[in-house]
C-alpha cells in the first residue's frame, strides 16, 4: 500500500496513469511469459505465429519494393526476384490467416470474454484482403489495369468509389503503402494484446484440477502437472 | 505473357481450369485450397510432442 | 432450462515451460525458407501493361468503333452515371439509390474529354474543321451522325473503316480516324490522363477509354478473369490468385445476381452482410454453438482430455457451469 501522500502524487501523474492502465491491460508477466498453459498441444496453435512471422516478411519484402519504385520489377531480374517474395509471403499469410481462422473456429476460442479477439482476428483479415487489394492495382501491369477497371464498378455501385478511385495510381500506392498497412498492423496489434490479455482459451469443458502443480524454480520439481 | 521463373521448372504458361456446373476454379488456386485443407486436417492429427516430465 | 456456463479462467490451469520467441522466429525463418523457394521455382506473374499504341496496332477497328461510341454516347462510361456523369442513376439497393448517392465526383464527358479534346490537338487541317463542325452543331446532330456511323462500323467488311457503306456521318469519321491516330503514334495515353499540372498520377480517363473497348477485356476473357468466369479469384497465367474471393465471386454466378441489372451493390451488400456476420459469431446464438455441435475441438485437445476423463462427461461438451463464480472476464 502507498502512502497517503505517494498515491496523491501519484495521482496527479498521466505517466503513472498510463502505466497503471497498461498493467491493467496486460500484467506485467503475461506480455511475454515464458510458460503456457499445458493444454495448448497441438499443431494448430502454430498457424497463429506463422501468419505473424508471415506478416513480418510480407512488410520487409513490400519496404525493399519501395525502394526499387513501382517498375523496378520490370526492368531488373532483382526486382522480378523480390516481387516474387512478396507474392508468396502474401499467399502464405493468407493461408496461414484462414487456416488459423478455421482453428480457432472449432475450438470455439470466443469462449471466456475473447469475442473481441474473434472480432479483431475477423477485422484483421478484412483489412488485409483491402490491403492486397490495392497492392494489385499498383503493379503497373496488365493485372493492375484490369483489376481497377474491373472492380470499379462494385465500389462505385455502393457509392464508395465516388471517394476511393481504384483506377487514380497515385492515391492507390499511398493507400497501399502507407493507409492500409497502417490499418493491418493496428487490427493485428489489438488482436495480440488481447490474445496476451485473456491468455490461451481452454478446452471446451475442461476445469482447472484441484491441486495444480506446475513446474517451478522454487520448487526445484521437474515434474509436470497434477491430473 | 508472363515472366518465366528463374529456374527451369514446367510451369506452364496458362492454367488450367476445372468446369463442374457453374464452377469455374483455376488449377493453381485448387492446388492451393487443397494444401490449406490438407495442413488443418494434419495440423489437427499429426500428435503434438508431448510435456517433458 | 439455459444455464450460465463459464469458461474458467487460463491462467488457473497448469503450464509447462514455452519459448514464445523462439517459435516466432522458427516460424519466421521457415516461412523465409519457404517463401525463397517458390520465389525461386515458380516466380510471380507480370503480364505487360497494354498501351493505347498495341491496342491501335492489334485492334484498330475497335479503336475506331470505341471513339465512335464516345461519340454516340453509347459506350459504358458514357452511359455509366456517378462517379462520372449523370447519364443514368447507377445501381440501387431496393430504394436506396446509392451509386447516385456518391455522386459525381470524377466528372467525365465521355465525347468531349475522351475523344474531342485529345484529337483537337492534331493539327491537319481535315482534323480542325472536322471538330469544327462537329462542336458546332446541336446535340441531336451530334448523335445522328455517330449513331448512323456506329450502325455502320458493325457492318463494314473485313472490319476495316474505309469499308463503311457510305452514308450521311459527318465529322465522325475524321474524328474516329484522329484518334487511332493519336493511339499509334503513343500520345493518346498522355492526353487522356487527367491532371492538368506537370506530374500526372491518375491514369483514370485511359482506362475509361480502353475498357469501353473490346480489346482489354478479350485479353482477360482469354484468361479466365472475366467477372462471368469466377475472374475476381483468378491470376494470369498459371499462379494462384485469391482463392479467399470464392464466396465473393460465387455470387455473381448464380441467379438472382447473373442477370440483375444491380448485381455489384447487390452482392457487396451480401458480403457486407456476411463479413458482420463472421466477425459477430462469438454473441450470434446457434452459430456460436457449432464448434460444439462439430465435436473437432475433441482431437485437438485428445491429450487434455485422455488426462482429464471427468471433464469429457460434462453434458453436451459444454462449459462446466458455475453459478458461484460468474465470468466476470480475465483474471490478472
Amino acid at each position: 500500500m502507498s502512502a497517503v501522500r505517494e498515491e496523491a502524487g501519484e495521482e496527479r501523474s498521466w505517466s503513472a496513469s498510463v502505466v497503471r492502465w497498461v498493467s491493467r491491460l496486460v500484467p506485467r508477466g503475461q506480455w511475454l511469459p515464458d510458460r503456457q498453459p499445458s493444454y495448448v498441444a497441438s499443431w494448430i496453435y502454430v498457424f497463429g505465429v506463422a501468419a505473424l512471422a508471415s506478416l513480418v516478411l510480407v512488410i520487409v519484402t513490400g519496404v525493399v519494393l519501395t525502394v526499387g519504385g513501382v517498375t523496378w520489377w520490370h526492368d531488373s531480374s532483382l526486382g522480378h526476384f523480390v516481387n516474387s517474395l512478396h507474392l508468396w509471403t502474401v499467399e502464405f499469410l493468407f493461408a496461414t490467416m484462414v487456416i488459423h481462422l478455421w482453428g480457432k473456429f472449432v475450438m470455439a476460442s470466443w469462449r471466456g470474454g475473447r469475442g473481441m479477439t474473434w472480432l479483431t482476428g475477423v477485422f484483421s483479415f478484412l483489412v488485409s484482403i483491402g490491403t492486397a487489394f490495392t497492392g494489385y492495382l499498383i503493379q503497373t501491369n496488365f493485372d493492375s489495369q484490369w483489376i481497377s477497371t474491373q472492380a470499379k464498378d462494385g465500389l462505385n455501385s455502393t457509392g464508395v468509389g465516388a471517394a476511393f478511385n481504384v483506377m487514380n495510381f497515385g492515391q492507390m500506392v499511398l493507400y497501399h503503402v502507407a493507409l492500409l498497412p497502417l490499418g493491418v498492423l493496428v487490427m493485428v496489434g489489438l488482436h495480440i494484446v488481447l490474445v496476451r490479455r485473456h491468455g490461451v482459451a481452454p478446452p471446451i469443458g475442461a476445469q482447472p484440477p484441484a491441486d495444480v502443480v506446475s513446474e517451478t524454480a522454487a520448487s526445484g520439481s521437474t515434474k509436470g502437472e497434477v491430473a | 505473357m508472363v515472366t518465366s521463373p528463374p529456374l527451369p521448372l514446367a510451369i506452364p504458361l496458362d492454367a488450367g481450369f476445372v468446369h463442374w456446373g457453374f464452377v469455374n476454379l483455376s488449377v493453381p488456386n485448387i492446388i492451393v485450397i487443397v494444401t490449406m485443407i490438407v495442413l488443418f486436417v494434419l495440423a489437427l492429427v499429426v500428435p503434438f510432442p508431448k510435456d517433458q516430465a | 432450462m439455459a444455464r450460465r456456463v463459464v469458461t474458467p479462467d487460463s491462467h488457473a490451469f497448469p503450464t509447462r515451460r514455452y519459448d514464445l520467441v523462439k517459435e516466432f522466429v522458427t516460424a519466421l525463418v521457415v516461412v523465409l525458407v519457404l517463401v525463397v523457394v517458390f520465389a525461386l521455382a515458380v516466380g510471380s506473374p507480370d503480364e505487360k501493361a497494354l498501351t493505347m499504341k498495341s491496342w491501335a496496332a492489334n485492334a484498330p477497328f475497335d479503336v475506331v468503333a470505341t471513339a465512335t461510341a464516345e461519340l454516340a454516347g453509347t459506350s459504358t462510361s458514357a452511359g455509366y452515371g456517378p462517379p462520372y456523369n449523370t447519364a443514368s442513376d447507377g445501381q440501387a439497393l431496393g430504394p436506396l439509390k446509392l451509386q447516385k448517392l456518391g455522386g459525381v465526383t470524377h466528372p467525365v464527358d465521355s465525347a468531349t474529354d475522351l475523344v474531342i479534346d485529345p484529337v483537337s490537338t492534331l493539327g491537319d487541317t481535315a482534323t480542325q474543321q472536322a471538330v469544327a463542325q462537329w462542336t458546332q452543331a446541336s446535340a441531336d446532330q451530334q448523335t445522328a451522325w455517330a449513331t448512323s456511323y456506329a450502325d455502320a462500323l458493325t457492318k463494314a467488311t473485313g472490319g476495316d473503316p474505309a469499308q463503311v457503306a457510305s452514308g450521311d456521318y459527318g465529322p465522325v469519321p475524321v474524328i474516329a480516324q484522329g484518334e487511332l491516330t493519336l493511339a499509334k503514334s503513343g500520345v493518346l495515353t498522355g492526353l487522356l490522363t487527367t491532371s492538368s499540372g506537370f506530374y500526372r498520377t491518375d491514369p483514370t480517363n485511359a482506362l475509361l477509354f480502353m475498357a469501353d473497348g473490346s480489346y482489354m477485356a478479350g485479353i482477360a476473357d482469354a484468361e479466365n478473369l472475366s467477372g462471368d468466369q469466377w475472374g475476381m479469384m483468378n491470376e494470369a497465367g498459371a499462379y494462384p490468385g485469391q482463392p479467399w474471393m470464392w464466396l465473393y465471386t460465387l455470387w455473381y454466378q448464380v441467379p438472382p445476381f447473373s442477370t440483375s441489372d444491380n448485381a455489384d451493390v447487390q452482392v457487396w451488400a451480401v458480403m457486407i452482410l456476411l463479413s458482420l456476420v463472421l466477425a459477430c459469431v462469438p454473441w450470434i446464438p446457434g452459430l456460436n454453438k457449432i464448434p460444439h455441435g462439430l465435436k473437432l475441438y475433441r482431437v485437438v485437445w485428445r491429450q487434455w482430455y485422455a488426462q482429464h476423463p471427468e471433464t469429457v462427461s460434462v453434458a453436451g461438451g459444454g462449459d462446466h457451469p458455475d453459478p458461484v463464480t460468474p465470468d466476470t472476464g480475465p483474471k490478472n
